[in-house]
């Protein structure tokens, strides 16, 4: 994946005969220059990126008190601590339902929005449109929109109403608070997997129909056996931004239900916002940090490698 | 699956479209029209779809609360500022990547490519702590240091080498036989062709830098120093419940711009952006 194949500054790096080579050959610049147009963003994912990784590690092996100017070493405190936090349970299961939710949420609609706008259909351009128009609407924006309609006496619920349904206190209660922030997430940004879906779709060879129509096979059978196979490389794609931005959502919770009610909607990213930023726990909320860390790079490993499983390959 | 429809298929088709589209225009609807409303019309049943008693006083107050015009600019330049920098460290590191060969290429690639396991969220205590001892707490130093340089501009330098990797090599070759040094062959010829892939890192890094809510509130604490996604969570009124319809102003000022730009420009956002797989 890393290979390079550009032989570019070979051309002109023949040794001249009969007169001693100069220090600086063209490879030699070439190298130098190398060096130098990937310096700034060697030394800013060093300083930025790489710095502070070692310091998370460093930080959770200290107890440390803001407030109190101490720095101790406390060895392995802050994760026994974290095996023992009795919020711990609650902020892995909110982590998990939220990722699950929006994973299944968004790839199906994404994957359903694709293919009502791959038919030939006048009009899909100006529904692709719309459709992802929430995607460059201001996160905290669209966000807080949202919390307006889903307030109990706000547009969700006037809605049902005219429907005849009594809707709940959505961001109130403790199951419908998680499916609300969920949802609301989806409708933000299923319109980029949707476009993703949309090229893999394009993508599908139509004679592959045309000879399943001829032997007759459904639908839905065709669907399944044709589309979904060959669209596999996307799902998987898709499905790793998702897990991974699923991860990191924050402004979502702060905004519409502050972790509550209760812990149902303490996901990682927030829990160690808290402890860190809010209640100073500073040693505490690095060794959230390696939580989270090791569960991004856990599971983005263990995407790659079920790629290897049932990802359907051309070659 | 594109097949000839019939008529009747067609209208199911548009009608299901129509019912899916309600949620994802709907709320931006909303937004705009009840910023128009007095407070009362806002919660009016049945609702008003279009204002009865349209007026413009929530986005006086908008003005009147918060140093909004400031804080829209501390937005703005922060997002351009982030936007040329990525573009520059992107460009430059793409290009040696894909086209120079240099000793440790493949490592230090690698080294930089970990960037992307590693979002910000997960760094963000030691970089309070860096950026505390520096003395950059309360300035914008970094909203704007850390996309430009970290996992962020990573993914663009991962985009824009894949870029390079893909134009034709000749061109450049063509231009090295004509006595080119690298630098301008870069300048000159690589970097004029990879205006579709700069126009994608451009779009997605201002949106990322636009929508930044964590960063902001762990980073700054005055209000002239706030940025948009910030202030927009500021509308409380003495009892800390939302004054909608400021806030519902401020929402739409901050999010019209960036929409009427995606409308003129939506080619480019929708494909930049599916490139790319970002998410905001």
């Amino acid at each position: 994946m890393t290979r390079t194949d550009t032989r570019v500054g070979s051309v002109e790096a023949r040794p001249t005969l009969g007169r001693a080579r100069p220090f600086w050959t063209s490879r030699r610049r070439d190298q130098l220059t190398g060096y130098l147009l990937i310096t700034p963003q060697l030394l800013g994912s060093a300083i930025f990126v790489i710095l502070p990784l070692i310091l998370v590690v460093w930080y959770s092996l200290h107890e440390w008190n803001v407030l109190a100017g101490t720095f101790d070493f406390a060895g392995a405190d802050n994760y026994q601590a974290l095996a023992e936090d009795p919020n711990l349970g609650a902020v892995l299961r909110a982590t998990g339902l939220f990722s699950i939710g929006l994973v299944v949420f968004n790839l199906s609609l994404a994957l359903l929005l694709a293919v009502l706008l791959n038919q030939k259909l006048r009009g899909t351009i100006l529904f692709r449109t719309l459709f992802f128009s929430p995607v460059v609407v201001s996160l905290v924006a669209w966000t807080i929109v949202w919390g307006f309609l889903l307030q109990d006496n706000g547009g969700v619920n006037s809605l049902l109403d005219t429907m005849g349904v009594d809707g709940p206190n959505w961001l109130r209660g403790e199951g419908t608070a998680m499916l609300s922030v969920i949802v609301v997430q989806v409708f933000k940004n299923v319109g980029l997997n949707m476009v993703l879906f949309l090229a893999a779709l394009q993508g599908v060879p139509a004679n592959l129909y045309e000879a399943a129509e001829v032997d007759g096979a459904s639908r839905m059978r065709q669907f399944g056996l044709i589309t979904v196979p060959l669209i596999s490389p996307t799902i998987l794609l898709t499905s790793i931004i998702t897990v991974v931005g699923s991860l990191q959502v924050f402004a979502q919770i702060a905004v519409l239900t502050q972790g509550g009610p209760g812990t149902s909607t303490t996901v990682l990213v927030y829990y160690l916002y808290q402890q860190a930023f809010q209640f100073h726990h500073f040693g505490y909320g690095a060794t959230l940090s390696i939580l989270l860390f090791v569960i991004v790079l856990a599971l983005t490993v263990l995407q790659w490698q079920m790629r290897k499983r049932w990802v359907f390959h051309e070659s | 699956m594109s097949r000839d429809l019939s008529r009747r298929t067609k209208l199911v088709l548009y009608g299901v479209l129509l019912v899916l589209a309600i949620p994802f225009v709907f709320p931006t609807w909303w937004m705009v029209t009840s910023s128009l409303k007095p407070v009362a019309d806002i919660f009016a049943f049945p609702p008003q779809l279009l204002p009865v008693n349209p007026r413009l006083d929530a986005y006086r107050r908008v003005f009147e609360l918060q140093p909004f015009g400031q804080q829209y600019l501390n937005s703005l330049y922060i997002a351009l500022v982030v936007t040329i920098g990525t573009l520059a460290v992107s460009a430059l590191a793409g290009y040696a990547f894909a086209r120079i060969r240099f000793r440790g290429q493949n490592v230090l690639f690698l080294v930089v490519l970990a960037g992307l396991l590693i979002p910000s969220e997960v760094t963000i205590v030691p970089l309070f702590q860096m950026f505390f001892k520096l003395g950059l707490i309360n300035t914008h130093w970094p909203l704007i240091l850390v996309p430009i340089f970290g996992a962020p501009s990573v993914l663009a330098t991962f985009i824009m080498r894949q870029f390079f990797i893909s134009l034709p090599g000749e061109l450049e070759e063509a231009a090295r036989v004509d006595g080119l040094g690298r630098f301008a062959t870069f300048w000159r010829i690589a970097l004029p062709l990879s205006r579709p892939a700069l126009g994608a890192v451009a779009i997605f890094t201002f949106l990322h830098s636009w929508n930044l809510y964590l960063e902001p509130i762990v980073f700054l604490s005055s209000p002239e120093k706030f940025t948009l996604p910030q202030t927009l969570t500021q509308f409380v009124d003495a009892y800390g419940g939302p004054m909608w319809d400021v806030q519902l102003a401020a929402a739409s000022m901050t999010a019209l711009p960036v929409l009427v730009v995606f409308v003129i420009a939506q080619k480019q956002f929708v494909e930049g952006l599916a490139h790319t797989g970002l998410k905001g």
